[in-house]
């Protein structure tokens, strides 16, 4: 069905006109395999179907998207790019550096890109100027997504310092619950060692030692105090934490098992998709000492450069993905919220309203920063050095003060 | 009559040709596959190469960057007590399974392929099914406490001093079966002569396997090695498969280490420079092992 619909696209496009070769179909490499995210992103096929485009679909699973870029790797080397690509953060700009992605400008410029999407976010978006990726949403990172009831029972009010998030620790252990749901894979560890290293240096510290690496700023004795909040942290996990997926992590929160766990905000996809409502079943809040900051990653969407010019399959998809209703019908399905702050949040439940808020807030504030551990902070080979080091003090095999010299001279090779 | 000898002569010809015509193309095609890419790995291994390929030579920098990580450290330290422990048990388990085989015993129709089944699987399979039995939440520990056994302790593969032990333990079970069966091969091509010689002379059950027999093994010992120590070296899948390199990176080989630094880490470079390391590590203990062997059957 498929070739037959592409034959008679494509011999419409040669009635139409001898020079635009170019099939009307785009080829999208993604890595949005599960039931929400396959969901989701059927609104955005049915989108362009509407308009006449055929939507090629070229799922690699594997979250994370690392399986993806290796295939993109091939495909590229190959001389036979997708259309358009699933990306995150500094992928983007590496790519772009090869010059491998198409010029957005003229479908940013018509539809005002510019104003609506936070600068931070621009920064990945745009390279030298030049718009580049089209970006689908904003997750946050620096979430606790808390049991109600279990909170309730233990008389523990929502945690605004570290002090009440030890003391609140301290109860729940005591109470024989385990206090915090932490899957084991260093991504996991990672992430929730960005929020601990925001929270105790406070955003200048973060900018300076996970998004500039200044070295002195990553041997420092905030740096080493933060891993020994880590291993605090590390004392409440239960001993069969390694290997763990995120999503069992938070089923063990859903079920009364752990009562909190630090993840971003996909995490809240499980707890809908088991029926809990927020604020009655379950807790969204920042991680103490990051009320202020969100710290972000976003899915964005690359267009790679079919022979020097931007196909207009290329800008309906994009000015598709820009558009407001499907960010909007995305991301409530998603967990995340809209990538551009107009968006208005009456779909959006208690969470998603205050992601949306939290965000909008922070951007004006200057308080939007990139999670190094989803590769917003840093490139691939810098935010994989910081996961060697931090996984391995997770996992015991350094102590903080050489998880910290580590962590320079990890950087350091890695830069 | 000057025809017949001419046609001879060009049926002779073509008859020494066609062999190596039909192997020409396989020939080029490992030349290139083969020795050409790991020329190109080499070349690599000096440029600056991070996602795709850059020719922009940068010295040894990449291999002074590698012996400063520690995680590649790691690694290596880590393929040493795998390969040594892998290479060693196999082959103490394989030679005892195949001599208790080979005892003329009932049943061996059916013990053999028993013993061989775990060589057909993949060491996906293996490695997903040892990640269970040894997870101490649902696996060997989690059993033993329903039965009643509550002081039983075994998180090995939790625990970072001791996972890469894990990873032998399904390894071992996985080829220790083969191994017999190259070992079974090998006694079982033993001249019974010989045996009933010896055994007039009065030599007793010991001495005729270590004098006789296992010497007579030494080609089942080596390509036993051989087999063994490139599975070793290779190990990627199981490990992935049964801890994921972790917990942490307590179980990462060269193997997985160069696969990360090469295609997800976009640090080409690195990746290249630990290959050559291991090239030149199999290199280092293969060809005198193979040199000497080979000698001494001439």
């Amino acid at each position: 069905m498929k070739l037959i619909k592409q034959l008679k696209l494509s011999a419409a496009a040669l009635a139409l006109s001898a020079t635009a070769a170019a099939a009307a179909d785009v080829e999208v490499l993604h890595w949005w395999t599960s039931g929400g995210e396959a969901a989701a992103l059927n609104v955005l096929k049915n989108d362009l179907e509407g308009q006449g485009i055929g939507w090629m679909d070229m799922p690699v699973a594997g979250g994370g998207g690392e399986a993806a870029m290796t295939v993109l790797r091939a495909r590229v080397t190959s001389g036979n790019a997708p259309t358009a690509v699933q990306m995150l953060g500094f992928d983007i700009t590496d790519w772009a550096k090869e010059g491998a992605l198409a010029n957005l400008n003229d479908a940013a410029a018509a539809n005002g890109w510019d104003a609506v999407v936070p600068e931070a976010l621009q920064k990945f978006s745009k390279y030298e100027g030049n718009w580049v990726a089209a970006p689908v949403n904003v997750h946050s990172v620096n979430w606790v997504w808390a049991n109600k009831k279990v909170f309730d029972d233990n008389n523990i009010a929502v945690p605004t310092t570290w002090e009440e998030f030890e003391a609140a620790m301290a109860t729940l252990k005591a109470a024989g619950v385990t206090p915090i749901a932490q899957g084991g894979q260093p991504w996991q560890e990672a992430t929730l060692f960005d929020s601990v290293v925001m929270a105790t240096g406070g955003p200048d510290f973060y900018q300076k030692a996970l998004i500039d690496l200044d070295p002195e700023a990553l041997g420092s004795d905030t740096m080493k105090q933060a891993f020994d909040r880590l291993g605090e942290i590390r004392a409440n996990v239960d001993d069969n934490f390694s290997g763990r997926d995120w999503n069992l992590a938070t089923a063990m929160v859903i079920n009364g098992e752990a009562a909190m766990q630090i993840m971003g905000d996909w995490a809240k996809g499980e707890f809908v998709a088991a029926g809990k409502v927020p604020d009655e079943d379950f807790l969204c809040f920042r991680f103490p000492g990051t009320q202020d900051q969100v710290m972000f990653n976003a899915d964005q969407f690359a267009m790679f450069d079919q022979g020097g010019v931007v196909s207009p399959e290329q800008a309906a998809l994009a000015t598709a993905i820009m558009s407001p209703t499907f960010q909007s019908a995305f991301n409530v399905v998603k967990g995340s919220v809209p990538a551009r702050t107009d968006v208005p949040d009456t779909d959006f439940d208690a969470c998603g309203k205050k992601g949306i808020a939290d965000l909008a807030a922070s951007s004006s504030s200057g308080n939007l920063f990139g999670s190094l551990a989803q590769g917003y902070g840093a490139p691939a080979s810098i935010k994989n050095a910081y996961y060697d080091v931090v996984t391995a003090f997770f996992n015991g095999s350094f102590d903080s003060q050489t998880a910290t010299e580590e962590l320079v001279t990890a950087i350091e090779i890695a830069q | 009559m000057a025809s017949a000898p001419a046609q001879a002569d060009f049926k002779t010809r073509l008859q020494n040709l066609i062999p190596k015509l039909v192997l020409a193309p396989s020939l080029a095609v490992i030349f290139l596959f083969v020795y050409g890419f790991i020329i190109f790995t080499g070349y690599l291994s000096f440029t600056d190469s991070r996602i795709l390929p850059s020719f922009n030579l940068v010295g040894f920098e990449n291999y002074s960057k590698l012996f400063r990580l520690s995680h590649w450290t790691t690694s290596i330290t880590n393929l040493a007590i795998f390969a040594s422990l892998y290479i060693g048990i196999s082959t103490l388990i394989g030679l005892s399974l195949a001599t208790f085989l080979d005892q003329k015993i009932r049943g061996e129709g059916l013990l053999r392929p028993i013993y061989l089944y775990p060589m057909a699987l993949s060491f996906i399979v293996t490695g997903t099914a040892w990640k269970w039995l040894l997870d101490p939440g649902i696996g060997l520990e989690h059993t033993m406490h329903l039965w009643g056994w509550t002081s039983f302790h075994f998180d090995w593969i939790k625990n970072s001093d001791y996972a890469i032990y894990t990873v032998v333990i399904a390894a071992v079970w996985q080829s220790s079966g083969f191994v017999m069966a190259m070992f079974l091969a090998g006694l079982r091509g033993i001249d019974n002569e010989i045996l009933k010689a010896a055994q007039m002379d009065g030599a007793g059950n010991w001495q005729m396997y270590r004098r006789i027999i296992l010497p007579q093994l030494r080609p089942a010992f080596l390509s036993a090695f051989v087999i063994l120590s490139h599975l070793a070296v290779k190990s990627y899948d199981l490990v992935i498969a049964l801890t994921g390199g972790g917990p942490g990176r307590a179980t990462e080989l060269p193997a997985t280490f160069m696969y990360s630094y090469t295609f997800t880490r976009n640090q080409m470079g690195i990746g290249a420079s630990s290959a050559v390391i291991m090239l030149m590590t199999i290199a280092a203990i293969m060809v005198p092992y193979l040199y000497a062997e080979l000698r001494e059957k001439k």
